[in-house]
C-alpha cells in the first residue's frame, strides 16, 4: 500500500520538524539565576534615607516605569521583578545590600546603584562574582575601564568629560583667561576639576588663577565668592551642587562681579537653580547639557518631553517632574529595557555585557536631539555627548554642535 | 537637652552591682556555641551579616566601658572607629603588613589618639563632652580628605581592600574565616573588658562615674582615670575599625560619618548602658532593624525607624538588659 506508506511518511517528517523546531528553540533559552521564562529579577541599591535622600527618588522612578512595562506585558513576556534596596550612602551597608542582592535575591544584575563611595565598595565584589553593575547612578570617570573590570558600566556622560569640553571651548574662544574654580570638595568636584586640569593642558594650567574649595556641610558660599572676585579672574568655573550654585549666581550679581560664568551640568536645572537666583542674574551663564530640562519651556511640544510627562502624571503622579531625578530615572530605565529586549531569550550575566556594550545610535527621548548612546566592547561610556547651553531670557539656549568627549577611566 | 540633661541626672546604672556587668556562666556558655554553630547552616551573605553584627558589637562595647563604666560621654567614636579602619587598610595595602597585624597596631594608634583627646576632655562633662566629642566625628571625614594625606588614604576615592583567605589551607570560605576570626577577637575583647571593670581600674572608673568629688577624696586619680578610658575605649573601637575594613573591603570618608557614632550611641542605649553583654544586641538592632523598617516604607524608613527606636525606649528603658534580668527571674522560679 503505497499510499499508506506515504502517509506514514509524511507524519513522520512533519513530527521530525516538530522536534527539531522546539528543540531549536530551548536551545536558544539560556538563564543564568535570577532570569525564567517568567521573571527577570533586576536589584537595585539607592539611599532612601540618610544624607543623599534626595537622590532617592531616582529608584521610585525606576520602580514606576518597570512597573509600567510589566502593565504593558513585561520584556518579550518576563515581568520585570524590581528590587531596589537603601544604603543609606554608607558604604559598608552597601556592600551588605549587595550581597544580599547577589546572594540571597539571586538578581540576574544590579542596576544604576548610586553614587560613587557606595559604588567603589561594590566594584571588586560584583567583578570577581561576574554579576552586572550596571549603568551606576554617578559620573565618576573610572566606571569606564572595560579592560580590568568588564561587569561595571556607567550611563551619564562622566565629570571630567564635561569640563574638559569647557576647557576646549575656553582654549578657542578666550585663550588669554584668567579662570577662577570653585569646587565642592568631594570626588564630585575633584573630577571636574581634574577634566578641567587635564583639558587645559600643560600650557593651559597656568590659566587657572586660584582654586577654592567648600564643605558640602556648609551653610553658605559667599565668602568664597567674595574672594574669588578680589583676585580679578574673567573666567569662573562653577562645580557646585544645585544649591550652592544658586547662592553663587545670587551672591555675584549682588557684588557686581561678571566674569564668563561656567556652571556644571550638576547645577543646570531651570527651576531649581536658575528660577530661584534670578533669572536676571543668570543671564549669559555657558553650561553643557545632554537632557533636556523640563522646566525649559522650549520642550514643551517635544514628543519625547510629552511622554514622559505623561508618564509621571499616569505612574508616578507623587514624584516631583521638576526634579532632575525623575528624567534621570526615566532615561536610564528606558536603556535598561532596551538592552534586555536585545538579549532575547539569552538572558545570561555575560550576554547582558554584550548586548549592553553593542548599543547603537540608541536614544531614549528625553535626551537633546542629536546625543546618542554608543557603546563597544572597548567603550563603556554611554553618554559621551553633551552640548553647550547659554542662558537667555527664560531658558538655555544650545549652541555649537554636539561635541563628543570620552575619557577612559 | 532635657532628655539628655535626665540621664544625666537619675543615672540609671549607678545602682549596677558590679556582678551584673556579665553574663551568668551558664547563658555564656549558650550564646558562645550558637555563635559558634549559626555560620554553619547559615548563606555566605548572612554570615557577612553576623560578621558586622560582631564588629560593631566590639564599638558599642568599647563605647559602654566608657559611658557605662567611667561616666564620660561620647559621640565621637566614629573618629576613632575611622582612625583604626584607616590604619588597618594603609597598612595592607600600602605596607603589605598581614591584616591580623595591623590590629594591635591600629588598637595601639587609636589608643594614644583617645588618650591624647581625653586630656583637654578633662575639662568638660556631661553634654559639654557630647559636644566636643561630635564636633571630632564632623572633622574627621574632611581630615581623611586633605590632599597632604592623599597618597596613603586614596582622598576621597578611598581604597580597596583585598580579603584575607583562610591560613593552612583550611576549607573554609573567606567570609566564614573571617567570622570565626572576628568572633575570636572580640570574645577576647569582651572577656579584657569584664575583667578590667573588674579590677581596681575598672572600681576607680566606676566611682568617677557615681560621685567625682568622692572619688577624689577617695584617693583616687580622676584625671588619670578619665583619660585612660577615654584611651582604652577609642583603641578597642580602632580594633573593631580594623576588623570593619577587612570586612568590607573598603574605606572612605563617607563611611565614618556622624551617622556611625550615632548609630553606636545608639547601639549602646537599646544594648543596655553599663551592661557588657548588651553590646551585641544593640549592634544587632543597628545592623538588622534598618533593614526591617525599609520592609514597611521605602519613603518612610527613617520614620520607622525612629518609631520602632520610640517604642523600644519606652517599653524598654533599660534596653536589653532589662529582658535579660526578667528572663533570668523566671529562670531562678522554675529551678525552685
Amino acid at each position: 500500500m503505497p499510499s499508506l506508506r506515504s502517509q506514514m511518511a509524511a507524519v513522520s517528517a512533519a513530527l521530525a520538524l516538530t522536534l527539531a523546531a522546539s528543540s531549536g528553540a530551548l536551545a536558544q533559552k539560556k538563564y543564568d539565576s535570577g532570569a525564567s521564562d517568567t521573571e527577570i529579577k533586576i536589584g537595585n541599591i539607592m539611599p532612601y534615607s540618610g544624607p543623599a535622600s534626595a537622590y532617592g527618588v531616582i529608584g521610585k522612578t525606576e520602580a514606576a516605569y518597570f512597573k509600567m512595562i510589566n502593565d504593558k506585558g513585561g520584556i518579550n513576556g518576563r515581568k520585570i521583578n524590581f528590587i531596589t534596596y537603601d544604603d543609606a550612602y554608607s558604604p559598608p551597608k552597601t556592600v551588605e545590600q549587595a550581597r544580599k542582592l547577589v546572594e540571597s535575591d539571586e538578581v540576574l544584575l544590579i542596576f544604576n546603584s548610586l553614587g560613587t563611595p557606595p559604588n567603589s565598595a561594590i566594584h571588586k565584589y560584583m567583578n570577581s562574582k561576574k554579576v552586572p553593575q550596571l549603568f551606576v547612578a554617578t559620573g565618576a570617570t573610572k566606571w569606564n575601564d572595560p579592560k580590568d573590570f568588564p561587569w561595571t558600566m556607567g550611563w551619564q556622560p562622566n565629570y571630567q568629560s564635561e569640563t574638559q569640553i569647557y576647557a576646549k571651548y575656553i582654549l578657542k574662544e578666550m585663550p588669554n583667561a584668567k579662570i577662577a574654580v570653585l569646587y565642592q570638595n568631594d570626588d564630585y568636584g575633584k573630577d571636574y576639576l581634574k577634566g578641567l586640569e587635564d583639558g587645559l593642558g600643560a600650557k593651559g594650567a597656568s590659566m587657572i588663577v586660584v582654586k577654592e574649595s567648600y564643605e558640602i556641610s556648609t551653610p553658605t558660599i559667599d565668602s568664597h565668592i567674595v574672594k574669588l572676585k578680589s583676585i580679578g579672574a574673567d573666567v569662573f568655573i562653577n562645580i557646585t551642587t544645585p544649591k550652592f550654585a544658586a547662592q553663587a549666581i545670587k551672591k555675584m550679581a549682588e557684588i557686581g562681579w561678571k566674569p564668563t560664568h561656567f556652571l556644571n551640568n550638576v547645577s543646570a536645572s531651570v527651576g531649581s537653580v536658575i528660577k530661584p537666583a534670578g533669572y536676571e542674574n543668570a543671564q549669559g551663564i555657558i553650561s553643557a547639557a545632554y537632557l533636556k530640562d523640563v522646566s525649559d519651556s522650549q520642550w514643551k511640544d517635544d514628543a519625547g518631553m510629552k511622554e514622559f510627562l505623561a508618564f509621571m502624571d499616569k505612574e508616578f503622579p507623587e514624584g516631583n517632574k521638576l526634579d532632575g531625578g525623575t528624567i534621570v530615572g526615566y532615561g536610564v530605565a528606558q536603556t535598561l529595557v532596551e538592552v534586555l529586549k536585545k538579549c532575547g531569550d539569552d538572558l545570561t550575566r555575560a550576554n547582558v555585557m554584550k548586548q549592553a556594550a553593542s548599543l547603537k545610535d540608541y536614544r531614549t527621548e528625553v535626551l537633546l536631539p542629536g546625543i546618542k548612546i554608543n557603546t563597544s566592547a572597548t567603550d563603556f561610556a554611554p553618554i559621551s555627548q553633551l552640548q553647550l547651553q547659554r542662558f537667555k531670557g527664560e531658558k538655555w539656549e544650545l549652541f555649537g554642535d554636539v561635541i563628543s568627549a570620552d575619557v577612559g577611566g | 537637652m532635657s532628655a539628655l540633661q535626665e540621664i544625666v541626672d537619675t543615672q540609671p546604672i549607678e545602682t549596677t552591682p558590679k556582678k551584673y556587668m556579665a553574663l551568668g556562666n551558664y547563658a555564656s556558655i549558650v550564646v558562645v556555641i550558637l555563635l559558634c554553630v549559626a555560620p554553619l547552616i547559615a548563606k555566605n551573605f548572612v554570615i557577612f551579616q553576623m560578621t558586622m553584627v560582631l564588629i560593631y558589637a566590639i564599638a558599642v562595647l568599647a563605647l559602654n566601658i566608657l559611658t557605662g563604666g567611667s561616666g564620660q560621654f561620647s559621640l565621637g567614636q566614629s573618629a576613632f572607629y575611622a582612625l583604626g579602619a584607616y590604619t588597618s587598610a594603609i597598612l595592607m595595602e600600602v605596607g603589605g603588613v598581614n591584616y591580623a597585624l595591623t590590629l594591635p597596631i591600629a588598637g595601639g594608634i587609636c589608643f594614644i589618639a583617645g588618650y591624647l583627646f581625653g586630656l583637654p576632655a578633662l575639662r568638660l562633662s556631661g553634654i559639654y563632652l557630647a559636644l566636643a566629642t561630635f564636633a571630632l566625628a564632623t572633622a574627621m571625614p574632611q581630615l581623611l580628605k586633605l590632599h597632604y594625606f592623599e597618597a596613603w588614604t586614596g582622598g576621597v576615592q578611598g581604597l580597596v581592600i583585598t580579603k584575607p583567605d583562610a591560613p593552612f589551607g583550611l576549607p573554609l570560605s573567606q567570609d566564614m574565616w573571617l567570622y570565626y576570626f572576628v568572633l575570636v577577637v572580640s570574645m577576647a575583647i569582651y572577656v579584657a573588658s569584664v575583667n578590667l571593670l573588674k579590677s581596681r581600674s575598672g572600681r576607680a572608673m566606676m566611682a568617677i562615674r557615681d560621685n567625682e568629688i568622692a572619688a577624689s577624696a577617695m584617693g583616687v586619680d580622676v584625671a588619670l582615670y578619665k583619660t585612660l578610658a577615654f584611651g582604652v575605649s577609642a583603641g578597642i573601637t580602632g580594633v573593631a575599625g580594623g576588623l570593619g575594613a577587612i570586612a568590607v573591603q573598603f574605606v572612605a570618608p563617607d563611611s565614618y560619618t556622624i551617622q556611625l557614632a550615632i548609630a553606636l550611641f545608639l547601639g549602646m542605649v537599646v544594648g543596655g548602658v553599663g551592661w557588657l553583654p548588651g553590646s551585641i544586641v544593640g549592634a544587632a538592632f543597628i545592623v538588622f532593624v534598618p533593614n526591617i523598617a525599609e520592609h514597611f516604607s521605602k519613603g518612610l524608613s527613617g520614620a520607622v525607624f525612629g518609631l520602632i527606636l520610640v517604642l523600644i525606649i519606652f517599653l524598654l528603658p533599660h534596653g536589653s538588659r532589662q529582658i535579660a534580668y526578667t528572663v533570668q527571674g523566671w529562670v531562678h522560679k522554675l529551678r525552685k
